[in-house]
């Protein structure tokens, strides 16, 4: 058998194909995105006629792809753990009428966490549902669980969610490949309305066989705990976990030389527990250790008060399980001499920032100079970064910085005095995703904001997905574009005007012609979008106005320009006291010409190139 | 054999590329490996940090004072990372000077071989040369071949080539 060096999400994207899946969907989303885009390389490498997309967002992507199992064929759909709080809908209400195709749903949590607004657990949100869910521990065992998943889902006509975490998505391993197999089934919906369209009658019902089907599920063989023997040195003592803390416990012993000294079970799938191992466990030993990322899923099915782990804060309830972590749980629990400490705090490495060039940042410093006093509710990408600036005072989650704007307005509105001009910002993708229902919510509720929709023309933070806009599908293929002006225009917005972000006069007139149509007699929402491709697209960030920059000798070593505009290719010279240009870095987008309060920063000789 | 690398570096400088590199050339001389990367929001621009687990490892991260070797591609990145090596750790950095450490001016050498985003492979080549890492530099040269795109080949061999050349 043939092996390749795969990251997780691509291990998870390969084992997708390799099942004859046929129709697979997602929305991008940080630890998740590649799992997509590997289903993508792959179903093109076996020509397969697979439906890959992705979706405006994670709701409609688990919608698409469960009308799709009811057809009989095989479905996936992956996002990331914040994504499936956006499905959730259709989420919890597809476990009663469950599938007929196998339908998989993988969760990507991020415990930590890195790129995430939480850091909630998707087993949970299973358990919640009542569906099965699997914790894989690497890239090589959640491929493997991608096949289990798909099977289990069509034994028992559930939909089954795989959970990787973070450090299983970016891992790389060498994986084994199977080939990539197209199963020949033909579409074929059986109308049942007693099911598919299941009113409150039929619920009770549904949901009876939802819990029988669980029941029948966790006695299946497949779903056991793996069971690694100790050599007796700790009689009655065993440690249980899952998914990559399992992994990192499992070389912690090793460094600490006891990793055959006690039993261990690795748990695959975390829920439905199987009763007959519960009953194991409380019958076999005294003192049981449960280690698992994030919430105690495991331990709550346990529920014995001879368990140590979260419940009893021997485990920390919060952040990743680390190996070190790990490594002060393991010799608490194991009477070992405690590790020296993890050294205390660090200092603080670069913080991200917007890229040099990029049109965000010219748009944020308009917007934050042209309105001193604004409120800016902000929304999730790359642009999140404007807090940098001074341009971003709320992110919550997808979408909701066009409603917060609304919802600041009606709250200082009321009050009878002047409101303060208040500036939502939302990306390309993310109007789509949720901006949308929020921008026709304000237009009819009359909310007087201005939301500038940042278009970049791509899902920059995670990798350059495509959005609507661009007219292209997951497999590059054409697609019909959707214009987000025109969806602005539909959404009851009278005032929509465009403009490059670059071009900092002009945005900021129109800046200024926006905040006088708010507070005019019959003033609304005003909508500019600002455009500018994303730098790192390949695109020219500043094409057609290209301007080399140079600093002189009038540089007072303020560091305005540093702290406020906070361009990477702005550099410090310890040496001179002064600020410098990185020309590697620089962009020449020119917006910094604007920025110096002494005028220091200008055109470089010859002007324009 | 059981080594753990880790590669420290600022978004946007190669740690994800030379990661993959070293993860495919431990595969390819039959070593079981292990690694994680960081993506998203912290890519941009931010300190980022790969680890690399060469043998029968089960998990991807590694513990402060466990890595036998360090690969920084930002000189400023060494008290933010620095604390992952174990005492007499092997670390090579990419700069002109890192005082207590061994330094090389990858950024210069791939730029003179052609290369200028090639600072990761000359970095990679410098520490290969030096005998810091888990195989010698044809295993990691023959990978470069393996993996590069035809038409970055080229450059990516002469960066590479010139940090070994520098490690003599």
């Amino acid at each position: 058998m043939s092996h390749r060096v795969l990251m997780g999400n691509e291990a998870i994207g390969r084992g997708i194909v390799e099942c004859g899946c046929a129709v697979a969907t997602s929305y991008p989303g940080t630890p998740a995105s590649e799992i997509l885009e590997a289903v993508a390389a792959f179903s093109r490498e076996a020509a397969h006629r697979m439906h890959v997309e992705w979706s405006v967002n994670e709701k409609v992507a688990y919608e698409v792809a469960l009308a799709a199992s009811y057809t009989g064929k095989r479905a996936a759909v992956s996002m990331k753990q914040v994504g499936l709080n956006v499905a959730s809908d259709p989420f919890m209400r597809s476990a009663y009428l469950g599938v007929k195709g196998g339908l998989l749903l993988v969760s990507a949590d991020d415990p930590g966490p890195h790129s995430s607004q939480t850091e909630q657990d998707s087993r949970f949100f299973a358990m919640f549902a009542k569906i099965p869910v699997l914790d894989p521990s690497s890239p090589r065992e959640a491929k493997e669980m991608v096949r289990l998943a798909f099977e289990l889902s069509e034994a028992y006509e559930i939909p089954v969610m795989l959970r990787p975490t973070t450090r299983v998505c970016h891992a790389r391993q060498a994986v084994p490949l199977l080939a990539l197999e197209w199963e020949a089934r033909a579409a074929r919906f059986e109308k049942d309305p007693k099911r598919w369209c299941a009113t409150p009658r039929f619920v009770t019902d549904l949901h009876r066989g939802l819990t029988e089907k669980l029941a029948r599920l966790a006695a299946d063989p497949r779903v056991a705990p793996a069971f690694f023997a100790g050599d007796g040195t700790r009689p009655r003592a065993c440690i249980i976990g899952s998914g990559v803390a399992f992994a990192h416990t499992w070389d912690v012993l090793d460094e600490l030389g006891v990793a055959g000294s006690v039993d261990r079970y690795q748990v695959k799938v975390p829920y439905p527990l199987p009763p007959e191992f519960i009953a194991h466990v409380h019958g076999s030993y005294e003192r049981i250790l449960v280690i698992e990322e994030t919430y105690p899923v495991i331990e709550m099915q346990l529920a014995d008060r001879r368990i140590v782990g979260r419940v009893s804060r021997l485990v920390p309830n919060e952040g990743e399980l680390t190996p070190e972590v790990i490594r002060q749980v393991l010799a608490t629990f194991l009477g070992l001499a405690p590790p020296p400490p993890v050294e205390g705090r660090r200092p603080p490495g670069a913080r991200p920032t917007l890229c040099a060039g990029c049109g965000h940042r010219a748009a944020y410093y308009a917007i934050s100079q042209t309105f001193p006093r604004g409120i800016f509710p902000g929304d999730i990408g790359c642009y999140t970064l404007g807090m940098n600036l001074g341009a971003v005072d709320t992110v919550h989650c997808m979408g909701a910085g066009i409603s917060q704007a609304a919802g600041f307005y009606h709250a200082y509105a009321q009050d009878g005095t002047a409101f303060p001009t208040i500036v939502a910002t939302i990306g390309d993708s993310t109007f789509f995703h949720s901006g949308i229902p929020a921008l026709v919510n304000a237009a009819s509720q009359q909310a007087r904001i201005i939301v500038v929709i940042l278009d970049n023309g791509t899902t920059a933070m995670t990798g350059h997905q495509p959005t609507p806009q661009l007219g292209v599908t997951a497999t590059g293929a054409p697609a019909r574009p959707v214009f987000i002006r025109d969806l602005v225009r539909a959404s009851g917005v009278a005032f929509v005007r465009e403009a490059e972000a670059y071009d900092v006069e002009t945005f900021t007139g129109l800046l200024r012609e926006a905040d006088r149509y708010c507070r005019g007699d019959d003033g609304g929402v005003a909508v500019i979008i600002a455009s500018s491709p994303c730098v790192l697209s390949g695109e020219s960030g500043a094409a057609g106005t290209a301007q080399a920059v140079r600093v002189t000798e009038d540089c007072t070593g303020c560091r305005e320009c540093l702290d406020m505009f906070e361009c990477p290719a702005l550099v410090w010279d310890d040496a001179g006291g002064t600020v410098g240009i990185g020309r590697a870095a620089c962009h020449e987008c020119g917006v910094c010409l604007h920025v110096c309060p002494t005028g220091a920063i200008v055109a470089d000789a010859g002007g324009a190139r | 054999m059981r080594q753990r690398i880790i590669i420290s570096g600022r978004g946007g400088q190669g740690v994800l590329t030379l990661t993959r590199v070293v993860a495919e050339a431990a595969a390819l001389a039959g070593h079981e490996v292990i690694t994680t990367e960081t993506h998203g929001m912290a890519q941009r621009g931010g300190a980022v940090l790969s680890t690399i687990k060469v043998g029968a490892f089960h998990g991807p991260l590694i513990a402060p004072g466990e890595a036998e070797v360090g690969l920084f591609l930002h000189a400023d990145n060494l008290p933010v990372h620095g604390h992952y090596l174990r005492p007499g750790g092997a670390v090579v950095v990419n700069g002109c000077a890192a005082p207590g450490h061994d330094a090389v001016d990858a950024d210069r050498l791939a730029g003179l071989a052609g290369q200028p985003r090639g600072a990761n492979l000359a970095l990679l080549g410098y520490a290969a040369g030096k005998g810091i890492l888990f195989a010698g530099p044809d295993l990691f040269e023959e990978t470069i071949r393996q993996t590069t795109p035809a038409k970055y080949l080229e450059g990516n061999l002469g960066a590479f080539r010139a940090g070994l050349g520098a490690s003599r």
